[in-house]
């Protein structure tokens, strides 16, 4: 599978969708290249917020300008957004209702910055509060189609954000579209549910099962919370051997929990397996040797469905899709965070 | 300035809700109205008399409930009366007199009626007025108290005080009288209050921003967060009054954790301080133009947590909040409430 890989996405994407929002302002707790925001403070510096490294006082300070009309979108690494300050998160933003829009950066093991920097519960801690709505994009056409979603969802966003080099899964014709999953591939053997970049580490591995006669209905999630699409639930009820779910996450809390409550809330019998960081930090790496490292990659995958219709493939690395390797120096990003 | 972008449409407390009685509404209107022509005659006194208000109706409210926040209400009794009283422009309040029952929570389930807030109770939104944010929201019976002091709401409201189904809650949320923001969690206010003064700065608005801190708040590291971030943004529209009453709810600050010298701390983060008697009208009121432009500036009110109410000196150092120990530790405080009712009878106001 061939797929164009983009740059810097969100930072062109950003500049060009803000010219005709003069309410759009964007935060920065001292990562501003990091975040991909360098460009917009460059077209519009005085809606560009530099607040230092302080993201408790960010995320209030926001609050306040979103209780005067604008439309704050605080940019910083994900861990920073919800593990340094939970509190205003939830008592200046969420309770309100107000409409911030957080962009986290960084999640699960796309940093080799380790366990300070890996953002594996996010999803889990966000999903809890109440009036957040939680956005992932997946590849380059959703995190360039994300903004205007972001927009028009009332109150506070949650955007577990990708940067750098992105790759084009899905159609540009094909936009975000919130509260929707896509179907990837049809099948009735059984359903996997994907979400962020483990949609594309999937589809490394899914080419080779179907070779191999398996039949599988592949779903890409992009909107965590509400996760109410009325068809998921039909998607989800008819399998041979039951659902696997895999993101680049905790297995507590997040895409893994969401489709378990699912199932149980709509009492579908069906066995569910659930690929994800289990319940363990992780430590610096590359991000192709913390997917292998951590069970998240196309060949975990390839594990766990032989496992779960207890029979071998013979399916090797070789005939896995290509892993794309991701440069940590690259131009797209200059620094290592 | 940039044009200012369509704020969020916001309901007070319940309009439309609790049929009153026109007595009431006008019994609270000529209170407004009283203190409204104050400015020409002697505001102290009116001050001094409302403060005495604050402090026996939240005695008196403490009995009822067998507890309450009142060393709070001693200290900041004049802090609040001046500020409503004399030094904030507030518009008159546009909040029914006595608050409706809480109906939701806000939230995008639902949306269909904008989220209740209790910042009407301060007076309607305008470029002109000031805007006024209570940040320890466990100061909510006095607010309460001087809201029905200067005219704001009537002292009828308090029947509702922590009842449940109220919006007159104990520790006051957004919906609650005279609150625009959810204060609970200390130390966030401050910066929220500051995106508001930014926007207003960049709107070109008049009206300044007031902000309500306690000096417990100066532990939490946001508040020193927010004064960094106040100076390196210019904003020299937001106006804070501290209650610097040196106690928290472990005793005295000094014992648990020192924020002194707190002035000299202010000033060193960029934002000026001025330290005046708590208990001063016109100290407090002449203190509110004593900033500087480009930053920040911090009124530090050096208040006594018994003030007004002495018999609480025997239960230093742990003051936050009052829990009667016996019933005979009560009879003294209902005494002590009878003193105060009598002598606000003999002078004639706030019965």
């Amino acid at each position: 599978m061939r797929m164009e890989i983009l740059s810097s996405v969100h930072a062109k994407n950003l500049v060009a969708w803000a010219a005709d929002k003069p309410s759009v302002v964007v935060l920065s707790a001292d990562l501003t290249g990091s975040t991909e925001i360098a460009e917009f403070k460059g077209a519009y510096p005085d809606r560009f917020f530099s607040m230092g490294i302080a993201e408790q006082n960010m995320i209030s300070f926001a609050a306040g300008l979103a209780r005067e009309g604008y439309i704050p979108l605080v940019h910083t690494f994900a861990v920073f957004i919800y593990r340094q300050a939970l509190n205003q998160i939830v008592s200046s933003v969420a309770y309100s209702n107000l409409p911030v829009k957080f962009f986290g950066f960084l999640p699960g093991i796309t940093t080799p910055g380790g366990a300070t920097h890996q953002a594996i519960e996010d999803v889990a801690v966000m999903r809890a509060i109440p009036n957040i709505t939680i956005f992932e994009p997946g590849d380059a056409t959703e995190v360039e189609t994300i903004l205007d979603p972001v927009l028009r969802t009332p109150g506070p966003v949650y955007v577990r954000m990708l940067r750098g080099e992105v790759p084009r899964i899905f159609p540009v014709e094909e936009p975000f579209a919130t509260g929707r999953f896509r179907v990837l591939s049809e099948g009735d053997d059984l359903v996997l549910v994907t979400s962020g970049i483990c949609t594309e580490e999937a589809l490394r591995a899914t080419p080779a099962l179907l070779a191999a006669g398996l039949s599988i209905r592949h779903l890409h999630i992009s909107t965590h919370k509400p996760l109410d699409d009325p068809a998921l639930v039909g998607a989800l009820k008819r399998s041979r051997y039951g659902v696997i779910t895999m993101e680049n996450h905790s297995v507590v809390g997040g895409l893994g929990s969401e489709i378990a409550e699912l199932i149980a809330d709509n009492g579908i019998g069906a066995r569910l397996c659930r690929i994800g960081i289990r319940d363990t930090f992780a430590h610096g790496g590359s991000r192709a040797y913390l997917m292998r490292e951590y069970g998240l990659d196309a060949a975990a995958l390839v594990t766990v469905v032989e496992s779960f219709v207890g029979r071998k493939f013979g399916i090797m690395d070789a005939d896995l899709g290509r892993v794309r390797i991701e440069p940590v120096h690259s131009l797209a990003r200059a620094e290592a965070l | 300035m940039t044009r200012r972008p369509q704020a969020r449409s916001l309901r007070t407390s319940g309009q439309c809700m609790y049929a009153l009685s026109r007595r009431k509404e006008a019994e609270v209107s000529s209170k407004a109205q009283e203190l409204g022509d104050s400015s020409t005659g002697s505001w102290v006194a009116i001050v001094e008399q409302a403060a005495k208000g604050i402090r026996r109706r939240v005695l008196e409210h403490s009995l009822r409930n067998d507890g309450g926040y009142l060393s709070q209400a001693c200290s900041s009794a004049e802090i609040l009366s001046t500020l409503y009283i004399k030094t904030m422009h507030l518009g008159p309040s546009v909040a029914p007199v006595i608050p409706a029952p809480f109906r939701s929570v806000p939230g995008s389930r639902n949306s269909s009626s904008p989220p209740a807030t209790g910042a009407g109770y301060n007076g309607t939104r305008s470029p002109a007025y000031d805007r006024f944010f209570l940040s320890p929201a466990h100061y909510a019976l006095v607010l309460y108290a001087a809201l029905i002091e200067t005219g704001r709401m009537s002292e009828d409201a308090l029947a509702q005080f922590n009842q449940d189904g109220s919006v007159v809650e104990m520790i006051g949320a957004e919906h609650s009288p005279g609150f625009e923001a959810m204060g609970g969690a200390l130390a966030q206010t401050l910066s929220l209050a500051a995106g508001v003064a930014w926007a207003r700065k960049r709107f070109g608005d008049t009206g300044r921003v007031f902000v309500f801190l306690s000096d417990g708040e100066f532990q939490e590291g946001q508040t020193w967060e927010a004064i960094q971030a106040m100076k390196f943004f210019g904003i020299d529209n937001l106006i804070a009054y501290v209650d610097v009453n040196g106690q928290q709810c472990d005793g005295e600050m000094k014992d648990v954790m020192s924020i002194e010298p707190v002035d000299e701390r202010i000033r060193a983060f960029g934002a000026t301080a001025t330290v005046v008697d708590g208990h001063d009208p016109k100290a407090l009121d002449a203190a509110v133009g004593d900033g500087l432009p480009g930053m920040p500036h911090f009124v530090l009110c050096r208040t006594d947590p018994c003030r007004g109410v002495e018999i609480l000196e025997r239960r230093r150092p742990k003051l936050h909040y009052l829990r009667f120990a016996s019933t005979a530790e009560k009879e003294e405080y209902v005494r002590f409430s009878l003193c105060l009712q009598d002598s606000a009878r003999r002078s004639g106001k706030g019965a």
